[in-house]
């Protein structure tokens, strides 16, 4: 499993990557597309919708199974990843360049680990 | 008698101990606790024994560790413990049936023997379908009904002899089917339980018959659809092999004794990994009887939906002499709702006991989904749901509460997936 060092993680598997004070990426983590399995829906929120720290924004479609994907931030969204709505499969080959939502006016921000005490949180469940 | 189906060791009783719900209340994960998940888990709280989001009464199938080693994601169904996928993923391990073979265990499948005299008979009363007009060496599909119309289980009987049959049933109904079949028994007849005695395989897929055939005597294998051969040695093990599955394909399942489940199962992989044979979890079964449009138990059909409904009505022989169910899917006539084939034409996955509706803003739905998934092979999302008649032609236009959303819906002619 990867976990780049640039990123931060909430302990629901969402990663956050902060392009300034008040900009966002967030998708979900390499262990998540690997636990999730093949995924072949998303369906995203729209550009302009707001997002709360902790609270759902978006769910995933695995073969078998739905699950909610929270927001590490609060802000305004101003852009999804369109390429997800064709081809969901990008979040299993490559969960960090496959970003769900970018965030702008970020004002919050939940709970957050390092890439290092994520992994640790991970290897304590196995 | 049948040697190879008796006098075996049970399987040792195994407990979970929290094994396999680590992910409890981990967000976008969160999914690993919830029993609605895998659709057919369903079935899991209601059946014997099991206790809901516990864990103390799952069995292992003799190929547990063979599964785990193979790196299986084990998930808890019908009272067993058996991977849901494997490495390769549902949709591969999907696809690999679709055009190579896959092979699954299905050990969890309960196996009741039925004979004597009056076996025959027996049968005629307790099941829908007529075993009148049929051969030793057939297998035959037959819903068995409560005097209310609604259904028991759904099973397949394997004829050996006019006196003797085989009778392969849904791992969660085991039990109570083998309490309603005895509580109905009537004359010189003979009911044993041997599931615990019993491993199942299923080898499916176009390239099943090669794989297999190297295995055995030349021109031995069950050549007829739903036909099999009491004893076969498959690479010197003896089994029991039909010609039967749950997938949609052509394919084999084969019965043998439990501590030699995992000898055949590698023995089965070796010869066929050359061609393509993958190890398949419960997720790519039931992908392949959805896009196969295979009716489950406890989803397409149960005690409040009678076979007709579900459009099984070709194995309800309402000609035959009297049988339970009889008198009350006379008194119903045509059903007023049936099981239809929904092909999703907006964006989204609808999935089981979504309500329905006739209209976009209609207030009231007028059925429910049973089952319902994205397809691997067809790729797109499909649907079953139970609607009524005058909702049901081809081509109609309905409507899925998916968590809030209304996604539209065509009625399409059933299976989704013919080969």
């Amino acid at each position: 499993m990867n976990y780049p060092k640039e990123l931060f993680y909430m302990k629901s598997h969402e990663w956050v990557k902060f392009l300034d004070d008040a900009t966002a990426l967030v998708g979900i983590s390499d262990h998540a597309q690997d636990a999730l399995g093949d995924l072949v829906f998303v369906n995203l929120p729209q550009a302009e919708d707001a997002v709360t720290a902790g609270e759902s924004f978006a769910d995933v479609e695995s073969v078998k199974a739905v699950s909610d994907v929270y927001s590490p931030v609060t802000g305004t969204i101003a852009e999804i990843n369109e390429a997800l709505l064709d081809s969901p499969e990008l979040l299993n080959q490559d969960p960090y360049g496959a970003w769900m939502i970018k965030v702008v006016n970020v004002t919050d921000h939940a709970d957050l680990l390092s890439a290092e005490d994520y992994e640790k949180m991970i290897a304590e469940e196995a | 008698m049948d040697e190879t189906l008796e006098s075996r060791k049970a399987p040792k009783k195994q407990s979970l101990q929290g094994e396999s719900f680590r992910y409890q209340n981990r967000g976008v994960l969160t999914f690993f606790q919830c029993a609605s998940v895998f659709c057919y888990m369903g079935d899991h709280a209601k059946c014997f024994g099991a206790k809901e989001g516990g864990s103390e009464m799952e069995l292992k199938t003799p190929l547990y560790d063979a599964h785990v080693a193979a790196g299986g994601k084990i998930v808890p169904f019908g009272g067993y413990l058996l991977p849901v996928q494997y490495g390769a993923g549902v949709i591969a391990e999907h696809m690999a049936v679709r055009t190579k073979a896959g092979l699954f265990d299905v050990s969890h499948m309960g196996e009741l023997l039925l004979n004597g005299k009056d076996a025959f008979k027996n049968l005629q009363y307790l099941l829908t379908n007529d075993f009148t007009a049929m051969a030793d060496g057939d297998c035959r599909y037959s819903p068995m009904c409560y005097p209310t119309g609604g259904v028991v289980d759904d099973l397949l009987v394997y004829k050996y002899a006019d006196d003797d049959y085989l009778l392969v049933v849904n791992a969660s109904n085991r039990h109570k089917d083998a309490e309603w079949i005895r509580g109905h028994l009537q004359g010189d007849v003979e009911f044993r339980d041997i599931s615990d005695q019993t491993a199942q395989l299923a080898l499916q897929g176009p390239l099943a018959h090669q794989i297999l055939e190297p295995l055995v005597s030349v021109g031995t294998l069950p050549e007829k659809y739903y036909s099999f051969v009491p004893y076969l040695e498959v690479a010197g093990i003896r089994c029991l092999v039909s010609r039967t599955g749950y997938t949609g394909e052509d394919g084999y399942e084969l019965y043998c004794a439990p501590e030699e489940a995992t000898e055949l199962w590698n023995k089965l992989l070796e010869a066929g990994e050359p061609l393509g044979l993958i190890p398949c979890g419960l997720g790519a079964r039931d992908t392949l009887r959805l896009e196969a449009a295979m009716p489950l138990y406890g989803h397409e059909m149960d005690e409040n939906i009678t076979p007709v409904e579900t459009g099984l009505g070709f194995f309800v022989k309402m000609d035959k002499e009297d049988f339970i169910g009889k008198a009350a899917m006379a008194a119903q006539g045509k059903p007023a709702r049936k099981r239809v084939g929904l092909k999703l034409t907006d964006r989204g996955i609808a999935r089981e006991a979504c309500d329905v509706y006739a209209a976009a803003e209609a207030a009231e739905p007028v059925g429910r989904t049973t089952s319902g998934t994205h397809c691997p092979y067809l790729g797109y999302a499909v649907a079953m749901a139970l609607v009524p008649v005058g909702s049901a032609a081809l081509g109609t236009a309905l409507w899925i509460d998916v968590r809030g959303r209304r996604l539209r819906a065509e009625v399409v002619k059933l299976p989704f997936y013919k080969r």
